[in-house]
Formats: structure tokens, C-alpha cells, sequence
């Protein structure tokens, strides 16, 4: 499979279409159950705040894989992320009372060898980082 | 406690063999919220030119739970579990991961290093297949709060 979208086609610069998803506990469960990480901190909001959380945080390999998804809906091909890396800068907290929303914004910050790119990737809830992204990435 | 940085490039033992399967895909996707159809239906993958369903980029996090406790729990690395948050994560896919694989991860402890009051754990994993081929590099950075060693 190729990339929806050609490399002669962007330029440095170029932004990808914000976009924004909600968590809620139920994802955090299904999460912890398809990946295997069950920390306490994930599920179980007295565990969380006796331990110093304000509440329950999502897994930031749920904010991996959210992040993922918006970068790979971009170039129309999963298969064709070559790196992708994510540092977790601040903690996604998750209440039981009303979902949480995260923004997802992203930027080409380089035009590699190979019809690659690199895309600088971020993830906030309102004005607070919550991750710090990039994915390189093969067009077509 | 600080971290026995003697430790730095120690190798670890291939985890034992894991089967990607159809259904952990799907059951991921899902899990996530991103049903491509790559990712779930085996005729839309080889419409796509793959072999089978692909795994969404961070599936090997799965694989992860396989491979790491060995490092983590390693006695003589001196790790507090209840002190420590992921920091940072990255892949590199040499190719997307696929339903079929067989799949064994490789770690190694590529540093250790305090800053500040916390320790930086970096763990480094090959992951390939049974039959040697390299499937990815998986690397992860285990922030462990407030256990540097202090002067004075």
C-alpha cells in the first residue's frame, strides 16, 4: 500500500488538519485489557490519588496510539510509518464525571531522502502539552 | 536507591516466542478506537498489498509487557516499580507488524542517568521474528521519580 498523499504534493510547513478525541474511563479499561498494562493508576481512582495523581491518567501509550491514528488517517497507509516516537510530558487526567478532550496537531518539519517526511506531532487539553510527538513518515 | 548503572549494556535473553494473531489485532484496534481496515478485515489488507491485517504502529507495546519485566524486576538493577512513569517511547519499523509474525524481543539497557532528583532507564529492544528476521527497534525511556543519587 502507498501513502494517499504524494511527497511532491507538501512542502515544510504544511500543517495537518487539527483534530480532537475524547477519553473516558471505559477506554482506559479496554485499553488496559487489549495492551496488557493494568496499573491501578489507569482504572482505580482511589489507587491514583493515594499515590499522588489528581485522578485516574490515561496510559501514555493510549495517547501513543490516539496520536498514531491521526497521523496515519493523514497519510492514508499505517504501513507506512517508518519511526514514531512520543514523549509523555504531562499526564492525561481522566475523571469519571465527563469525558476528557485532547487536541491533536501536527506539522511537516522536514522532507527526507526516500519520499519520507517527518511530522512534528502535539497533543494538549486545552493549553496544557500532554504529548510531544514525531513520525517519519513514507508518501507517495 | 539509585539504579546499579554497572548495568549500562547489559543484554537480556529473546522473550519467549509471541503469535501475532488476527483477533489481538482487531482486539487492539478496537481497544484504541481506530478501525482502520487494515487493521481488521484480511481482504482490505491484501487489497492494500499486504500479506495479512497489519498492527496499528504502536501495537508492539503489547510485546513490551513480554520482554520487559526481566529488565524492570532484574534484582540487581534496583528498580522501585511504584516509583516510575514512562517518559518517552519510540519505533522503528523496519515493516508494519503483521498477523503470522512470530515475534521475540531482544532488550538491552542502553543507559542509565540521573538528572536532577529522578533517574532516566533506557531500554532498547530488537524485536524480530523466530526466523531472524528484524521487525523493529523499541525503545522506551522509564522515568523513575526522585531516586538520583543525592550529594552530601
Amino acid at each position: 500500500m502507498t501513502a494517499s498523499i504524494g511527497y511532491s504534493d507538501v512542502a515544510v510547513g504544511d500543517e495537518v488538519k487539527p483534530w480532537t478525541y475524547k477519553v473516558e474511563r471505559i477506554n482506559l479499561v479496554m485499553y488496559a485489557g487489549a495492551s496488557g498494562d493494568f496499573n491501578f493508576i489507569h482504572w482505580n481512582e482511589q489507587f491514583a490519588k493515594m499515590v499522588g495523581l489528581p485522578n485516574v491518567i490515561a496510559h501514555g501509550m493510549q495517547t501513543m496510539a490516539r496520536v498514531g491514528e491521526y497521523v496515519t488517517a493523514w497519510c492514508g497507509d499505517p504501513g507506512a510509518v517508518l519511526k514514531f516516537k512520543t514523549r509523555f510530558t504531562s499526564p492525561v487526567v481522566v475523571a469519571n464525571e465527563a469525558p476528557t478532550e485532547v487536541s491533536v496537531t501536527g506539522k511537516i518539519v522536514e522532507k527526507l531522502d526516500g519520499n519520507a517526511v517527518r511530522v512534528e506531532l502535539s497533543a494538549a487539553i486545552g493549553e496544557l502539552n500532554v504529548a510531544a510527538a514525531e513520525a517519519v513518515v513514507r508518501l507517495a | 536507591m539509585p539504579m546499579n548503572t554497572a548495568l549500562i549494556g547489559k543484554e537480556y535473553p529473546a522473550s519467549s516466542p509471541y503469535e501475532v494473531s488476527r483477533e489481538k489485532i482487531r482486539e487492539f484496534a478496537i481497544a484504541i478506537g481506530d478501525q482502520n481496515p487494515v487493521y481488521m478485515d484480511e481482504e482490505a489488507a491484501k487489497a492494500a498489498g499486504y500479506p495479512d491485517i497489519i498492527a496499528p504502529p504502536t501495537f508492539l507495546t503489547v510485546l513490551s509487557f513480554k520482554y520487559s519485566p526481566q529488565v524492570i524486576g532484574d534484582p540487581e538493577l534496583g528498580v522501585n516499580y511504584a516509583m516510575v512513569v514512562h517518559g518517552e517511547q519510540e519505533f522503528e519499523l523496519l515493516r508494519p507488524v503483521r498477523a503470522g509474525d512470530v515475534l521475540v524481543g531482544k532488550p538491552r539497557i542502553a543507559n542509565i542517568a540521573a538528572r536532577g532528583r529522578n533517574e532516566y532507564l533506557y531500554v532498547e529492544a530488537a524485536i524480530e521474528t523466530v526466523e531472524g528476521e528484524k521487525v523493529a527497534v523499541a525503545s522506551a525511556t522509564i522515568v523513575s521519580r526522585g531516586t538520583a543519587p543525592q550529594e552530601g
